[in-house]
């Protein structure tokens, strides 16, 4: 398998595509001009989404070791059926559009945040790679348990712009009924338990998702993400133990960004990195470099497969690097140079591979990167013109059914409002 | 069928150091509730059940009529340290009745996760004492799991049993009550059991709420109380104080293990002084049963709470508060709170520590000889 120093440690590091968008070994020379050359696929149809000829041009040119990946990587397979978002079976095509439409959608709310449109915002810049290589190696019945930088996941199974805007407005059409801030977003059809605050939590709750997939008839994987900082959490100990003890089928994957707010990794740990305490716990692991989507993919593909043959964990570490700020309540700039930028950003490395292997060519992708703006746009917009939840959502869900104190307390707001009426006004804009 | 606690037992127990306690038949001498009168037809089939074995037939009852319910905790497998899981894994095998490490936060969290997909969670912790690591799980997400998620996900499936309560010799660390800290978490539900034949109704309920339950055990009688229980599959409903004795002089109330020294200063009152109190066992603490406690109070305008936890914030500065404003006018005392004190539980001072039948009598006392 291909190693390479990890910046941050001596466990190796999985990559399949190098930092200029090739598929090489990293640790063999370079490539000739003459080998650069060749690699570089010439068209040979019309259908720039014609992942069979792409894969078998890769497979010619890859190492040996990574035959059996391309062979069944669904990143370089046509779907089935057309994936509706982008009207393409192109797998990898999909990941690309969607990459660029959460790149947008970040710009966008986090500009919206700064206009007073919407009260908080985090972006997840730079960490795309993770989100879609691991949802695409995924299936939606892979019950998902995130932390707060992981919206690409939520995105790669069909929660729309619009479904994201709602949350982010807090309108009458977010599904969380507006009770939480801004990106805590959940999906029960989706299979994306909804994201809270506090850190850690969904650890040890994906041991118990998991162990409740190993109880039934059809088990599937649970995949858990989180950040560095947060597994410095005793959730995170108690999780990893509790899963490995209870044998259960979990992924535990660590999305290292560098950063905890303005703590980076050099005083959040002293080992080397996440993955090294697995062995500790009694399980498998593997650092995976987060910004190669290919890698990725398949790395959890890889990871799913032996977490449910043999009904055991895994903990995967990827490394990233956190482009943005932690949040919209945070300016990075006081705390580490302004606009830091990894080399190897994952959307970047991504079009280079298209480039260079002549899938699609720049037009096309800036294209894409228009169309998804105005997606995002016009999301945003109809989210900010929808009325707020209904009073009474703030009563309901406490409990399954309303008790009689919470009965009173309502009728007492609702006395309250009858008599000072003007000064607590809802947004409330009807059609 | 109803109940009543000897006396003697009461004062023994809490005098010994032993780890045994004197079993103790929990008899009956107080009429029956409206609650156990639709259960308590003459065909019901009861045997003697100590607390540990009524915990543990509840436990049965429902993982034998719910397959996706398990049981897990520290020590649960071979029984628990209390006996609560006795036999349990080698009638439901290992995985379904298993240890987990040593991580309250752990089984917390477990039980979320497997509640969340649909499966019911029975954990256990094993102290009351020791739920503190658990807080986090329990209040930021168990009680907030459905709220949260615009009622597309929820927690309901989570019971979380603890030991609670003073037993004599259990100190700092095995004599808590902490139901105060859980009774301040919208979203939560949080029991107490007086004795056997409640618990197993009780914890029957809780285990099939739709709502997150906090069930709290105490284990001063887990030997030490003994009653007839039906042996059959029975529930008692949860948000719902039970008067246990109808009276007209003045309101006591309390829950768990208090019941049994609240009925002493009940006896003693009428006894020595005439004095007629009604009896309420809250039950639910939370959401508490307002209405009952508040109708008793218009009736007899005098109260007395009574709990073990610290006074100060304990939960009956929330009924007191809740009941001095809904009937300040029928009030013809100042309600009474006859509590732990603000200390630290203390080993060696236990007796002196617990507010016990004849601190409870003189506050009774001092309610109905108010104003002359």
């Amino acid at each position: 398998t291909p190693q390479q120093d990890s910046p941050r440690g001596i466990w190796p590091v999985f990559r399949i595509m190098d930092e200029n968008g090739y598929f090489r070994d990293a640790t063999t020379t370079d490539l000739s001009k003459e080998q650069q050359d060749d690699a570089i696929l010439t068209k040979t149809t019309d259908d720039a989404t014609d992942l069979d000829t792409l894969r078998r041009h890769l497979m010619q040119h890859a190492q040996p070791h990574l035959q059996e990946y391309l062979q069944s990587s669904t990143l370089l397979q046509q779907a089935p059926h057309e994936y509706p978002d982008v009207q393409s079976k192109s797998t990898l095509l999909r990941v690309f559009i969607q990459m660029s439409r959460l790149r947008e959608m970040d710009e966008k709310f986090q500009n919206a945040q700064r206009q007073g449109r919407i009260s908080f915002y985090m972006t997840c810049t730079g960490e795309e790679a993770i989100h879609l290589g691991a949802a695409s190696a995924l299936s939606r019945e892979d019950t998902v348990l995130a932390q707060y930088r992981e919206a690409g996941i939520l995105m790669w199974r069909g929660f729309t712009l619009e479904q994201f805007a709602n949350q982010c407005f807090s309108n009458d059409a977010d599904l969380g009924k507006g009770r939480q801030m801004p990106v805590h977003y959940g999906s029960r059809a989706l299979n994306y338990h909804t994201i809270s605050s506090p850190l850690g939590t969904q650890l040890p709750q994906a041991v118990g998702v998991a162990y409740h997939s190993k109880l039934s008839s059809h088990p599937t994987v649970t995949a858990c993400f989180f950040g560095d900082g947060c597994a410095s959490t005793t959730d995170f100990h108690s999780a990893l133990n509790f899963a490995a003890t209870l044998q259960v089928p979990v992924l535990f994957i660590c999305r290292n960004n560098g950063y905890a707010i303005s703590t980076p990794v050099s005083e959040q740990y002293a080992g080397d990195g996440i993955v090294s305490r697995a062995p500790g716990y009694g399980m498998a692991g593997i650092r995976v470099d987060g910004n190669d989507v290919f890698a990725m993919h398949a790395a959890v593909a890889a990871c799913k497969k032996y977490a449910l043959e043999h009904s055991a964990p895994v903990l995967m570490e990827c490394m990233t690097f956190r482009q943005g700020h932690h949040s919209t309540s945070d300016d990075s700039t006081r705390y580490r140079p302004p606009s830091s930028n990894s080399p190897g950003d994952p959307l970047e490395r991504l079009q280079a591979f298209l480039r260079n292997y002549n899938v699609v060519d720049d037009s096309w992708m800036a294209t894409v990167r228009d169309d998804e703006k105005m997606k995002v746009l016009r999301a945003m917009e109809q989210a900010e013109h929808r009325a707020s939840p209904p009073l009474e959502e703030m009563f309901q869900d406490v409990y399954h059914e309303i008790p009689p104190h919470l009965q009173r307390q309502e009728e007492e707001l609702h006395q309250h409002i009858a008599k000072y009426p003007d000064q607590y006004k809802q947004k409330n804009k009807t059609h | 069928m109803s109940l009543a606690w000897t006396r003697r037992a009461v004062l023994s127990a809490a005098k010994r150091r032993t780890k045994t306690l004197p079993h103790t038949t929990f008899s009956a001498s107080f009429t029956t509730s409206r609650h156990h009168d639709a259960m308590m037809m003459s065909t019901t089939v009861t045997t003697n059940m100590n607390l540990f074995t009524a915990i543990n037939n509840a436990m049965t009852t429902a993982m034998d009529t719910d397959d996706s319910a398990i049981v897990f905790g520290e020590d649960v497998a071979f029984g628990g340290v209390f006996r609560c899981s006795n036999g349990l894994k080698d009638k439901f095998g290992p995985s379904r009745v298993f240890n987990t490490p040593l991580s309250e936060n752990g089984i917390a969290g477990f039980a979320i996760g497997y509640a969340s997909m649909g499966g019911t969670a029975i954990g256990e912790i094993q102290f009351a004492d020791y739920i503190f690591p658990a807080m986090d799980q329990i209040v930021n997400e168990m009680a907030k799991f459905r709220y949260r998620s615009g009622n597309q996900w929820n927690a309901g499936g989570v019971t979380l049993r603890a030991p609670c309560g003073a037993v004599g010799h259990g100190g700092h660390y095995h004599s808590q009550s902490p139901e105060a800290y859980l009774a301040h978490t919208p979203g939560l539900v949080v029991v107490m059991p007086r004795g056997p034949k409640a618990a197993k109704g009780l914890l029957l309920s809780s285990i099939r709420s739709k709502d997150p339950v906090i069930f709290l055990e105490p284990k001063a009688l887990y030997r030490a109380a003994v009653e007839e229980v039906p042996t059959g599959d029975y529930e008692i409903p949860l948000f719902q104080a039970e008067i246990l004795k109808p009276g007209n002089d003045v309101t006591v109330l309390g829950w768990g293990g208090q019941l049994q020294v609240l009925q002493s200063a009940c006896q003693l009152a009428h006894d020595q002084y005439g004095i007629d109190c009604e009896l309420i066992d809250l039950q639910t603490i939370l959401p508490w049963d307002v209405e009952t406690v508040q109708q008793s109070v218009e009736k007899t305008g005098k109260l007395v709470v009574s709990h073990e936890a610290p006074i100060t914030c304990g939960f009956g500065a929330e009924v007191v508060a809740t009941i001095q404003e809904r009937c300040f006018l029928s009030l013809e005392a100042p309600i009474q709170r006859v509590c732990g004190y603000d200390t630290p539980f203390p080993l060696v001072f236990e007796k002196y520590y617990v507010p016990d039948e004849l601190k409870n009598l003189e506050a009774i006392r001092h309610v109905v000889e108010y104003g002359g």
